[in-house]
């Protein structure tokens, strides 16, 4: 096991390596450049500019550079458009947030998704399963730029019971709404992942045992049948709990909670080169920790599978 | 008075094409210590009698009749009630070792949570009779293979953990649906050994549910054939063999290949398994047989005694069907 672990990390250097470089000719391929604006600058600020943050130089040099500055200064450069602050600065104000409500998004989205999908499938066919796969069509249906102001105007304008947005600190009542917005559409999706599976979990025969052994419903559920029906559950996890805790552009803008996740559309829209590569590096690196940490979960479910 | 006093047991099934009847108004009874085999093709309804006994009926399923175990109705008991005579006083074993077992959880596990739940045994207690109960099916090294998971034991292994899980209780009724179909030859014959060998051990009945006629024929008392969801023949298993009175189990008997006899290409018996959804008012058998009368598909099919303790339904007088299908 162990070894296997190192393994993977072995090979997670060079991946992150072709992420680096992938991204860097996409970004160059973008027509436009950090410091183009309405009003052309002067070609002697311009390339006075292109010298101080290295864009003169040719591309293969700038990404030996910045991967060197990245592996021993662990600095991954200057924003280019946020002057005076460092991307690191920026990533060290903004991830704690989205990490803070997507893993609370995380945790909720699990515990409402599961217990939701476990619900319908042993009720099968019953008004509550009924509710319930209704209520997740209607949760992924309903995108979170509309499902975020609806929640403003309801609790904040309405009800008067929470702030419209801000963080503060990350202070509960502030962290609520943005929970809400963002876990829905994972929760939906998880519920209805492990309705169909304990489903099929439920009609196979070793459940048939289970119950021939005059076990009780619960513990057929519980003991039997619930670590075989979340193994799809948590495939799907990997990925959406990189996706939870790096945010999303909508929570961060309408909740505004400066959050890292509206830096990924505005980086991108102002070709804040360095701000683009330190998210994507981040979006990266967390995508390979959570596919690790999924595989080591399946060995742990799974006896049959073994590193 | 009899273990096992079924009666009139009909199973139900809701589908999409409107209620199918697996088991047809179906009455037998197993006296404790004896063993009952239950014979037929795919869609008999064998395994849905078994089903119904335990209560393990498909979600769309229902069964109607009584189900009387040592005087309880089971059909008539709720799922706690239920839940107490499972494993505990009636076994089961099935077809599929592969899959029957949880493949997540350790043997150790799966055996002690039924003598925990049961007999309220320690998990220690429980674990050391689990043993024992290995030892006693031929697992070799029991002690330590018990913490083991399912895929580490072959199919044979399997199947013998399953016939020690159901027999942890001593239950006084064991009903085995198909325990060997999924296993190569040679591993039948030990299963069919070891189960012979547990029955004398724990004194128990078996109920023993299969197609193959040749597994009958050693181990078995009694014979019970279905067809179509109803009991075609039934009898002391030597006198239904030597002595069948049935196109049904003639034909079957007749397709048990064997070597002391020359003929070139296998027995069958034409025709394909009923479907249960569209069966003749009359015998559910007259569409493939050899002897059938015009009013055989009509004429409601009675079952009627003969002799002292076999019973048969079929239209045709025992002696007719002997002359006319050259057996006997």
């Amino acid at each position: 096991m162990l070894a296997y672990i190192v393994r993977r990390l072995a090979v997670a250097i060079p991946t992150i390596l072709i992420l680096v470089v992938i991204s860097f000719v996409l970004m160059y391929a973008a027509p436009g450049g950090p410091f183009n604006s309405e009003r052309p600058v002067p070609p002697e600020v311009m390339a006075n500019l292109e010298a101080k943050y290295g864009l003169d130089q040719p591309m293969w040099r700038q990404m030996v550079t910045y991967v060197w500055d990245v592996v021993t200064r662990f600095d991954f450069g200057p924003s280019f458009q946020y002057t005076d602050r460092t991307v690191n600065d920026v990533i060290a104000q903004g991830f704690p947030v989205t990490l803070t409500y997507g893993l609370w998004s995380a945790i909720v989205a699990m515990v409402v998704g599961v217990s939701l999908g476990v619900a319908a499938a042993v009720r099968q066919n019953s008004v509550l399963d009924y509710l319930a796969v209704g209520i997740t069509i209607g949760a992924q249906a309903l995108p979170n730029f509309v499902m975020a102001p609806i929640l403003v105007l309801i609790f904040t304008l309405w009800l008067g019971w929470l702030p419209g947005g801000g963080w503060n600190g990350g202070q509960w009542e502030y962290i609520i709404m943005p929970v809400i917005a963002l876990s829905t559409s994972y929760m939906a999706s998880i519920a209805r992942i492990t309705r169909s599976s304990m489903l099929e979990v439920l009609n196979s025969n070793f459940i048939r045992t289970a119950q021939a052994k005059g076990l009780p419903m619960r513990r057929v559920i519980f003991k039997h049948a619930l670590k075989p029906a979340l193994l799809p559950v948590l495939s799907y996890l990997g990925p959406a709990m990189v996706g939870m805790i790096t945010g999303s552009v909508v929570v961060d803008i309408i909740f505004s909670t400066g959050g890292i996740g509206q830096f990924f559309v505005n980086s991108a829209f102002n070709r804040d080169y360095a701000v683009i590569m330190g998210i994507t590096l981040l979006v990266g690196v967390l995508t390979i920790t959570f596919n690790l940490l999924v595989d080591i979960l399946y060995a742990w479910i799974d006896p049959k599978i073994r590193y | 008075m009899a273990l096992l006093d079924v009666s009139d047991l009909t199973v139900t099934f809701q589908t999409n094409d409107g209620p199918v009847n697996a088991v047809n108004g179906l009455s037998f009874d197993v006296s404790e210590k004896e063993t009952l085999a239950i014979v037929g093709e795919s869609g008999s309804g064998k395994s849905q009698t078994a089903f119904a006994i335990m209560g393990l009926l498909a979600k769309n399923g229902g069964a109607t009749g009584r189900v009387e175990f040592e005087g309880t109705d089971l059909l008539s008991l709720n799922k706690r009630q239920l839940n107490k005579v499972r494993s505990n006083q009636i076994g089961m074993i099935f077809q599929d070792p592969m899959t029957s077992l949880n493949p997540y959880i350790r043997v150790s596990d799966q055996m002690a949570e039924v003598l925990q739940l049961h007999k309220g045994l320690s998990k220690k207690d429980a674990i050391a009779e689990a043993v024992q109960m290995l030892d006693a099916v031929r697992i070799p090294d029991a002690k330590s293979r018990i913490s083991m998971f399912p895929h580490e034991f072959s199919g044979g292994m399997r199947q013998r953990i399953m016939i020690a899980m159901a027999l942890l209780c001593r239950p006084r009724l064991l009903i085995a649906d198909e325990p060997t179909t999924a296993l190569d030859v040679t591993v039948q014959a030990q299963i069919m050994k070891l189960l012979g060998e547990i029955r004398e051990e724990f004194n128990t009945a078996v109920i023993l549910i299969t197609h193959d006629l040749g597994i009958v024929a050693d181990f078995c008392d009694r014979t019970l054939v279905l067809y179509g969801g109803q009991i075609m023949e039934d009898g002391p298993t030597g006198e239904v063999f030597a002595d069948s009175t049935h196109p049904y189990t003639a034909g079957l008997l007749k397709a048990v290949p064997r070597l002391d006899r020359d003929t070139d290409s296998l027995q069958t018996i034409a025709g394909e398994p009923p479907d249960m959804s569209n069966l003749p008012a009359g015998c559910p058998f007259s569409p493939r047989c050899e002897i059938a009368r015009d009013y055989c598909s009509t004429r409601p099919l009675v079952l009627e005694p003969l002799g002292e303790d076999r019973t048969r339904a079929c239209h045709a007088s025992p002696a007719e069907m002997k002359q006319e299908m050259k057996v006997g």
